[in-house]
């Protein structure tokens, strides 16, 4: 309590270099790591969405309002990610600031919208930016769309926090770097893999932005949202194509219905690879804690399924 | 396209297929006659209350063994037979009706399930553990949908006489023998068992509309007991054959499609049955006449 105390006095005497973590909250747990990356000490991040949940179809609950109430800042991703932010952004009367970290990103509609557009309407994301319907969310799949993330942290934290502004701007600097480490290294990891054979399936095909930056296809029973359900059609095809392709891995999701892919498993005798991370990171202890670790995780799981080992 | 490719060539080429229609037709052949008892018991909706009343106890199996289809199954279940009990009870100790006391339970029962599933964390996931697909049968959920359609019918044999006797008067079977409260409680078991083992392979809506639209579509064609739990029976085995096809050809989800040719034949009935709306309105009855 002494000690406390002569914090906040000394906090007080020398301005606001001591000052008490300034309270942001992020609205699901990768965009949570990413803040305390670049916020460090000097912001205290809360996460509402937490590690192996779907901010899909999240129900804020009124904790999550109380916390948003004390903010200086809120972090969401926007892309239309966060279906439930517009009513608890009006719910708590939230003054803030809130950032949009996806901003800047180059977006792409989802595959199916694509397949059905293509012919009359090509530039539908083009013309109307702000409709946000079709876009797929999950842009942080691709580390260079990590930078982005990480620079519009940046900003809007040297906004809410001028002092802090060179901290922030050395952590985001070092983080971006290690975030451009890691995108080479899984750039030279995925080109040992033959092209023809970068073909996986995943029961949520969260990974459209990861497809695009590292030329592996991605193919889904289930559409978009955890909320739709699978066709005997959508199925079929994939069978069919598992088959003809020759797709040696499947991968299971950390939160979609595993059993789709065991079936389509056992009818085509592909290997299931395992949990690969899309939406949400894992509990400290499962190895997927951090946006990097993430990475790491999911690279160290599609390679050697990829190469067939 | 030729025909054979159109009506049996997806069965044939694809081994998820032929076990969803093999699940869908167990389940149809176990549910129906269920629901045929259901409705002449004028309990039609409790089959989607008991829905909502199993959540906690396959919630509690969860939380204790994991996604093992058994545990689940068997707090479902558990969960079911609790609620359907106590509402049975209530209705009978007090001046409460089982309509009444069985959405008071099941109520109860389905807050206790969602506050369960969210101490967890993860609701979706659950969710999804929970429900299944019926794309998705494999051996273990195939099995259990067999386990449960043989008890189901040969459970219903043996009570068939006074089940039947309690549907008509519950009164009159009561002053007869002792037999009308273990038959009520027997039938409640059968009742949950069909939905639990439906929820886990096929899903929710696939259960309850496999067990009430065959029964309520049979209704408006004939009236015998046997009769009506054969109609069922060859309507909810149609639904699922022609809902498959659907789902198959037309790329829609599968369960709802099941669901909607139910509804399309028993909307169907309802107006050209042989006891459906155009024959008892328009038609004059023959005897009027004569």
């Amino acid at each position: 309590m002494r000690a406390l105390l002569a914090t906040i006095s000394l906090a007080l005497l020398t301005g606001t270099a001591f000052a008490a973590p300034i309270p942001v909250v992020a609205s699901f747990s990768i965009l949570g790591d990413m803040v305390q990356q670049v916020g460090g000490d000097r912001v205290a991040v809360t996460t509402i969405v937490g590690p192996n949940a779907d901010t899909h179809v999240y129900e804020p609950k009124p904790q999550d309002a109380a916390v948003l109430g004390e903010a200086r800042a809120f972090f969401v991703n926007g892309l239309g990610f966060e279906g439930w932010l517009e009513r608890l952004v009006d719910a708590t009367g939230f003054k803030g600031a809130v950032v949009t970290v996806s901003d800047g990103v180059k977006t792409h509609e989802m595959p199916e919208e694509e397949d059905e557009r293509e012919e009359h309407d090509h530039d539908h994301a083009e013309e109307h930016g702000h409709h946000h319907e079709g876009l797929d969310p999950h842009a942080w799949q691709s580390l260079g769309n990590g930078l982005i993330y990480v620079s519009n942290i940046k900003e809007a934290l040297c906004q809410i926090d001028v002092e802090g502004c060179a901290t922030y701007t050395a952590n985001a600097e070092a983080y971006s770097a290690q975030i451009a480490a890691l995108d080479a290294e899984v750039k030279a990891a995925i080109a040992a893999v033959p092209q023809e054979e970068r073909k996986v399936i995943t029961t949520h095909d969260a990974f459209g932005y990861f497809a695009e930056a590292y030329g592996v296809t991605f193919m889904a029973p289930e559409g978009i949202s955890t909320d739709s359900e699978a066709s005997a059609a959508d199925v079929a095809k994939l069978i069919d194509q598992v088959k003809h392709d020759g797709v040696k891995a499947l991968f299971i999701e950390n939160m979609s219905d595993p059993r789709l892919v065991q079936q389509i498993a056992a009818e085509t005798g592909a290997k299931l690879g395992g949990a690969l991370y899309a939406d949400a990171l894992s509990e400290p202890d499962q190895g997927a804690a951090t946006y990097l670790d993430m990475f790491r995780q999911n690279i160290a799981l599609l390679v050697p399924a990829l190469l067939g080992q | 396209m030729n025909l054979f490719d159109l009506l049996v060539g997806p069965f044939v080429s694809y081994g998820f297929m032929s076990r969803a229609l093999v699940g869908a037709v167990v389940i149809a052949l176990s549910a129906a006659p269920v629901g045929v008892f259901l409705m002449l018991r004028r309990m039609s909706l409790s089959g989607d209350a008991m829905a909502h009343a199993i959540l906690p106890g396959a919630g509690v199996g969860f939380l204790i063994a994991g996604l093992e289809i058994l545990p689940m199954t068997l707090g479902g279940f558990a969960a079911g037979l609790v609620v359907a009990l106590l509402a049975g009870l209530v209705s009978r100790l007090t001046i409460q009706r089982e309509d009444t006391s069985l959405a008071a339970f099941y109520l109860i029962s389905l807050a206790l399930g969602v506050m369960l599933v969210s101490l967890r964390g993860s609701s979706v996931d659950l969710m999804h553990v929970l429900f299944g697909t019926v794309l998705a049968l494999n051996n273990d959920a195939l099995i259990m949908i067999g386990a449960v359609a043989t008890i189901s019918l040969v459970a219903l044999a043996l009570i068939w006489r006074p089940l039947f006797a309690e549907c008509l008067d519950p009164n009159f079977l009561r002053s007869v023998s002792g037999a009308g409260q273990p038959v009520h409680l027997i039938f409640l078991a059968l009742v949950v068992l069909n939905l639990v083992g439906g929820f886990q392979a096929l899903g929710t809506l696939l259960a309850v509309g496999l067990m009430m639209l065959p029964a309520a579509a049979a209704r408006f064609w004939v009236r015998g007991l046997e009769a009506l739990c054969l109609v069922a029976v060859t309507i909810g085995v149609a639904s699922s054959y022609l809902g498959l096809l659907l789902s198959f050809h037309l790329s829609v989800p599968s369960g709802p499609a099941i669901i909607l040719v139910a509804g399309a034949i028993y909307l169907l009935s309802l107006l050209i049955g042989n006891r459906g709306v155009i024959r008892t309105r328009l038609v004059p009855p023959r005897h009027r006449i004569a």
